[in-house]
């Protein structure tokens, strides 16, 4: 849907909620993420950012944690993060 | 893909604990013939079947029935399911279920509950449930799932009796604190197709139904999820139905009998083995019924050439039996099979009679 996402400053921690999680599993071919009735296949990238997702961490430092460890830059980053973690608490997949 | 194609995992298991159910609901799945409360499987062998579907590659399991909570073991399942590494699902009436059992529940590691509302006026879904009460117990449960902190999903399966509703079916999953809802049109099998002229709603109801669904997501976007199954027999396209035949879930009966799809043992002549003679990779790989109409080598035409064959899988074999008598023709609901026309003309044999309940 062509909806503004939703809304949410660089200080909050997300985290995934109770009953949603990620798993590795060989027979699927790599990383799940785990939902009420549902199963996504998750990219590496986002694996990335959803192992950062503890509810201690802010947004802040997993978009610094991430541009440090993949030598990337920190803007585009930063954009893939909210777009990822928007579009998943728009599913209720994810606590901000 | 054809018989020597390589097998897919399977990512669902449909575990049916039991068929016994205190509710009567008259759109139930179930099949007509019940398995009796002799013939289920003992706890040993429920754990032995999610250990093997997590060796299989299956990701999650739906704890359901009849109503799962007639089983007294249930915190011992659940507990094996989560022991297994599978994602545990609940999916209940909610009566029967109280308190201390749901807290057992969660503390064996249960993941997510889906409880079953008949209406949100309550008169109506204590009728539609033939059970006095039902709907204050089910409130009363969902509210304590929210409180152990579990997500819970609303399901409300949608017919003629409710389908004008459907906002504040929404509205009440809201109020008891759901993060999902499943508005599910009736889908005709087992006691659903026995009561089928009494619960087929009109062309307009299921249309309305449709944009209101369309209106209640964009008006809740973020706070609940949607969660809509179509009503065929007013479709242009069939489901594909679980997915498409033995590629991604397995259904195992109270009495151990594995099934690609709930209702399949409704078409004649396929065998089925059952989880007390095989291991689940065994029937999952090598069972005839699997095998039957798995992938796209069994179909005929217009199914074999058309574009959208890997798509919907020529719909439910299951409805292609029912409704044609041929378990190999295109499912009737989609409006490329020859006997289209007669979906149309069953859609419209409605009767105001009174339900026949499902027995327990």
């Amino acid at each position: 849907m062509d909806r503004p996402a939703i809304q949410f400053s660089d200080s909050v921690c997300p985290r995934l909620p109770r009953g949603v999680r990620l798993s590795h599993n060989e027979a699927q071919g790599g990383w799940v993420l785990l939902a009420p009735e549902r199963v996504f296949k998750t990219d590496a990238i986002a694996v990335e950012i959803l192992k950062r997702c503890t509810g201690e961490a802010t947004l802040d430092a997993i978009v610094d944690d991430l541009a440090k460890t993949f030598a990337a830059p920190r803007e585009r980053i930063h954009t893939d993060v909210v777009t990822l973690l928007s579009s998943l608490a728009d599913k209720k997949l994810l606590e901000l | 893909m054809g018989a020597s194609g390589s097998l897919p995992a399977p990512l669902g298991l449909l575990a049916e604990l039991t068929h016994r159910c205190p509710l009567g609901c008259p759109y139930c799945s179930n099949p007509l013939a019940l398995d009796k409360r002799d013939n289920e499987l003992d706890t040993a062998t429920w754990a032995r079947v999610f250990r093997e579907a997590a060796s299989l590659g299956v990701l999650q399991v739906h704890l359901s029935g009849g109503e799962p909570a007639a089983r007294r073991d249930l915190p011992e399942l659940v507990r094996a399911a989560c022991e297994a590494g599978l994602y545990s699902n609940l999916i209940t009436s909610a009566v029967g279920l109280t308190p201390q059992t749901l807290g057992g529940l969660a503390d064996a590691g249960l993941d997510h509950v889906q409880i079953s509302i008949q209406d949100s006026d309550e008169a109506s879904a204590d009728h539609i449930a033939g059970y006095k009460g039902a709907s204050t117990r089910k409130r009363a449960i969902s509210g304590e799932v929210v409180k152990l902190g579990l997500p819970l999903t609303i399901n409300m399966v949608v017919h003629r009796a409710n389908i004008g509703r459907i906002e504040s079916m929404v509205e009440l999953a809201l109020s008891l604190g759901a993060s999902r809802v499943e508005i599910a049109h009736v889908q005709y099998y087992g006691w659903a197709l026995k009561n089928r002229a009494t619960l087929m709603p009109t062309r307009e109801q299921v249309d309305e139904a449709v944009r209101q669904v369309e209106m209640l997501r964009a008006k809740h976007q973020g706070r609940i999820v949607i969660d809509a199954v179509v009503p065929d027999y007013y479709a242009r396209f069939p489901k594909p139905c679980v997915g498409g035949w033995g590629r991604r879930s397995l259904n195992v009966t109270p009495a151990g009998r594995v099934l690609p799809c709930h209702a399949a043992e409704v078409i004649p002549g396929l065998e089925f083995w059952n989880v007390r003679e095989h291991s689940l990779a065994d029937i999952w790989g090598a069972s005839p019924a699997f095998a039957a109409f798995r992938g796209t080598d069994w179909m005929q035409e217009p199914c074999k050439s058309c574009a959208r064959r890997d798509q919907d899988f020529g719909g439910c074999r299951c409805q292609a039996f029912i409704l044609t008598g041929d378990a190999r023709a295109a499912d009737p609901v989609c409006h490329l099979s020859p006997q289209h026309a007669l979906v149309a003309q069953l859609a419209e044999e409605r009767e105001d009679t009174v339900y026949s309940y499902r027995s327990s």
